[in-house]
């Protein structure tokens, strides 16, 4: 196989961080390479220096045997390498054909050439089975359709070598199953691939080889042919993670109920239109769907950050009128946000002060609002040890600590405080193995204590893996809730395309 | 060249970024009075003499210093929010003026009761003002910068108006100024010989209760809170609408407690020139001091010695005056560069 990139001993430091540490590999002429790793492992990094983001403090790019100059995208483009991040670029007031040209033509040109750019995306569209209508709005197309834009856009600036960033994340199992025939056929072309991913079994379907990325090294390098699962999961963490198991429980009572609940999209967090949702005791009731489906308006609800604006949600059988974050936090839900950094902590304030944010006007943590500070320092100093916090104490500001160590300040707030109904929304997104271990470890311990869980998140293995029952979001419409033990991952990913309602 | 975020930064960097931002401003300064034709060596030491090098200079440093250290707070307890009170100079009128329209003859109390009795007044008129622009960001999203700037015009020719009108004073034979605080108004002298007031004590007890609310009271956590991260602070429970208004009503109020002891302090009576810009320059005070409150009475007591010094400093050699505002608004830009300085390293790359 002819090679045609060759990374060769990329290393790059952040202060005292090393993304990189001298990483070779090599891409062969219509293969693809599976590039593994967990968040943090230097992935990103590696394709930013190849893409010209960044500048490798040591090593060189090489494709199609010249030498790339360093720290120029033009330069990487130029030479035929292209890149379709995990978010999108694309400017959604524009049509695909605008997206597709946008950049590519000299600013001095008296007028542009419309005519040849459409019959040249029509072909490739042809040639590569990639359908979009040119003249569709970026903003009324789906995720899917927008990662193909995405690939068009690419292949209109004459790629030879594709890199796909996370390309799964944002996509229907369907979706993805169509992806991976578009990468099939991009190959057959003669391009080359390379494709980031955490997912294993995606990975192990897609790709000929695949490299591990462990803390910014290459840990293990393999032909898939010879790959297995357990192998590459052990590489890619450093050590075997047994995920934690719940155990069978008959679901109590319904604890909290949403009851023909509408909110309008007037809102700007996405419509919810007559809502019904019971989440009982010992449960875990999982909710997938496709990001924008009215996810956000319904975990604003729970959360007390927006009222219904039509029907009612009871707690207890008692109507919650008027909510507020403050009134629900002491009605009993815990809340687990989906953005743990800019809205689950203030990272400019130290671990105790956001150890206490939702209890700090109760006692003893203060009295008559003035604080108690060594009951403060003594609960949160429990906690940090309790929920293994690794921080270098309770006046560490917040915005030092990891992905993982937020999350468990976070759980250590919302679960010492015992609440009936727990809304987890994403939480383990970017968090790494271990992490997420331990974060679903909590949940399923929160679940035995009796709490309902409702979990909103975009993975459905994850959903599959820890709920009792999982209900489908689809244009803020809620499916009928089924019993995980007889659905499969093919069955929710045609309700989360909208292709057949629930039974 | 490029800015990397520091992990954890050092102590000693903290407190000694002002150090070199006011060493920094001197150094800078030096050109101007050179550019004046004067020993460099000789301004500098005139107007440390001028600030603090007699009996009388020091008087009227802490003189100056009250309004600054009131003013400063009132802008360091506004800014932690992020509520960007830029309207400091109109809540100290209003404060004035409502001490003197009270405290001109219309109520009359023992000292014991008077003195406090204006303070409040004062204070909730300061209050009261900032709560306007604080209620319009709330409901409307109106920019508070624009509406406290623009309402600091709006008091000031409505002091103007009373003064040729209504409170001037019959006895002051035309010039526009107000009647006289009353004597049982008056903040009683505290060094014999000097013009300064029972105002001063007043000024750094406000600095250590503005202290003590931030450190260890739910408001202050809630007021900081606010001010680092709306979003999260609204997640966690806290009514940041309503925290904004709190934190107006203790803003305008501090700086309405400064337009009482000047009017009843130092002055006497109420006139256009009450104040040469106290407002304005509690922003720098509160700037100077990273927004902390104990800091502010240094950094109130630094920026008065630099304008009464200069004062006395142009008086012996030919430097003119206006080398304070110079060497303040120097400091100013200095300290906000070393504070950046010791929150990000500078990596050349």
């Amino acid at each position: 196989m002819k090679q045609i990139l060759n990374l060769s001993g990329i290393s790059k430091r952040f202060g005292d961080l090393v993304a990189n540490d001298a990483i070779s590999l090599t891409l062969g002429e219509g293969e693809v390479l599976a590039l593994l790793g967990e968040n943090g492992a230097g992935k990103t990094t590696l394709m930013n220096i190849l893409f010209g983001h960044y500048m490798a403090d040591e090593g060189y790019v090489e494709v199609f045997g010249e030498r790339l100059p360093p720290g120029q995208p033009e330069a990487a483009l130029e030479a035929g390498i292209g890149m379709v991040h995990q978010h999108f670029s694309l400017a959604d007031n524009l049509s695909v054909l605008e997206n597709v040209t946008l950049g590519t033509e000299s600013l001095w040109s008296w007028r542009q050439d419309v005519k040849s750019a459409r019959t040249k995306l029509a072909t490739l569209s042809k040639d590569f089975g990639l359908v979009v209508d040119p003249d569709a709005r970026v903003v009324d197309l789906s995720v899917g359709e927008r990662q193909r834009v995405e690939i068009l856009k690419a292949l209109y600036r004459e790629a030879k070598i594709l890199i796909l960033d996370e390309p799964t994340a944002v996509l229907t199992p369907q979706e993805s199953d169509k992806l991976f025939d578009t990468l099939r056929s991009l190959i057959d072309k003669g391009m080359s691939i390379i494709f980031i991913s955490h997912k294993l079994h995606e990975i192990l379907k897609v790709s000929d080889r695949i490299a591990v990325l462990r803390r910014g090294k290459v840990v293990a390098e393999t032909d898939t042919a010879n790959a297995d699962r357990a192998s590459l999961a052990e590489a890619m963490v450093g050590r075997t993670i047994h995920d934690p198991k719940g155990t069978p429980m008959s679901p109590g009572d319904t604890v909290f109920e949403l009851s023909d609940v509408s909110i309008t999209a007037d809102q700007g967090l996405g419509a919810l239109n007559n809502v019904n949702l019971a989440l009982r005791k010992h449960e875990i009731l999982g909710l997938a769907g496709v990001s924008g489906n009215g996810q956000q308006a319904l975990a604003a609800l729970i959360s007390g950050q927006t009222k219904p604006d039509l029907g009612v949600m009871t707690l207890f059988g008692e109507v919650l009128n008027n909510p507020t974050p403050a009134s629900m936090v002491h009605a009993g839900i815990g809340r687990i946000p989906e953005d743990r950094n800019s809205v689950g902590v203030i990272g400019e304030m130290t671990v105790r002060e956001n150890m206490i944010s939702e209890s700090r006007r109760d006692r003893p943590q203060s009295r008559f609002g003035l604080f108690d500070a060594a009951a403060i320092t003594k609960r949160s100093d429990q906690l940090i040890e309790k929920y293994d916090i690794r921080c270098q104490g309770a006046e560490e500001e917040t915005r030092l600590l990891s992905g993982g160590n937020v999350q468990k300040l976070i759980l250590a707030r919302v679960l010492d405080a015992n609440p009936a109904i727990i809304l987890a929304n994403q939480p383990v997104r970017g968090l790494d193995v271990g992490a997420i271990a331990y974060v679903h470890g909590k949940l399923l311990e929160a679940r035995e204590r009796g709490a309902g869980i409702l979990l909103i998140s975009e993975d459905l293995d994850e959903l599959l893996a820890l709920s009792d029952r999982i209900a489908v979001i689809y244009h803020g419409r809620l499916s009928q809730p089924m019993d995980t033990a007889n659905v499969t991952a093919r069955d929710i990913g045609l309700i989360m395309s909208g292709q057949t309602e629930a039974a | 060249m490029r800015l990397e975020p520091r992990q954890t930064i050092p102590m000693w960097m903290v407190l000694s970024a002002p150090v070199m931002a006011i060493i920094t401003a001197l150094v800078v300064c030096a050109g101007l009075v050179m550019w004046a034709g004067e020993p460099v060596l000789q301004a500098y030491w005139l107007l440390f003499k001028g600030a603090v090098g007699t009996r009388f200079a020091l008087t009227e440093t802490l003189t100056r210093a009250t309004p600054m250290i009131l003013t400063g707070l009132a802008a360091a307890v506004a800014f932690r929010a992020k509520l960007w009170n830029i309207g400091g100079e109109g809540q100290f009128y209003v404060g004035a003026l409502m001490a003197t329209w009270l405290g001109s003859g219309m109520v009359v109390l023992p000292p014991w009761l008077m003195i406090p009795f204006l303070l409040i007044t004062g204070a909730l008129a300061g209050g009261f003002l900032l709560l306007v622009p604080a209620i319009l960001k709330n409901k409307l999203k109106v920019d508070e910068v624009v509406t406290t700037l623009l309402l600091n015009f709006i008091v000031l020719l409505f002091v103007n108006f009373l003064l040729e009108g209504p409170l001037k004073d019959p006895m002051s034979m035309g010039w526009p100024q107000s009647a006289s605080i009353i004597d049982e108004g008056v903040l009683p002298g505290i060094v014999s010989k000097s013009r300064l007031h029972l105002g001063f004590f007043i000024a750094m007890g406000a600095a250590v209760i503005v202290w003590a609310i931030m450190r260890f009271t739910v408001w202050g956590y809630e007021i900081r809170a606010v001010g680092f991260n709306a979003a999260a602070a609204a997640f966690s429970g806290i009514g940041v609408k309503r925290t904004v208004v709190l934190t107006a009503l203790l803003s305008g109020g501090l700086a309405g407690i400064a337009g009482v002891g000047e009017v009843a302090g130092t002055k006497g009576y109420l006139t256009l020139d009450l104040s040469p810009g106290f407002g304005y320059a509690g922003i720098a005070v509160a700037m100077l001091a990273a927004l902390h409150p104990l800091a502010v009475i240094a950094s109130a007591l630094f920026l008065a010695g630099i304008y009464v010094g200069a004062d006395s400093m142009s008086r012996a050699i030919n430097v003119p005056t206006y080398i304070a505002d110079v060497i303040v608004a120097t400091c100013v830009l200095s300290v906000l560069v070393s504070l950046m300085l010791t929150r990000f390293r500078v990596r050349l790359r």
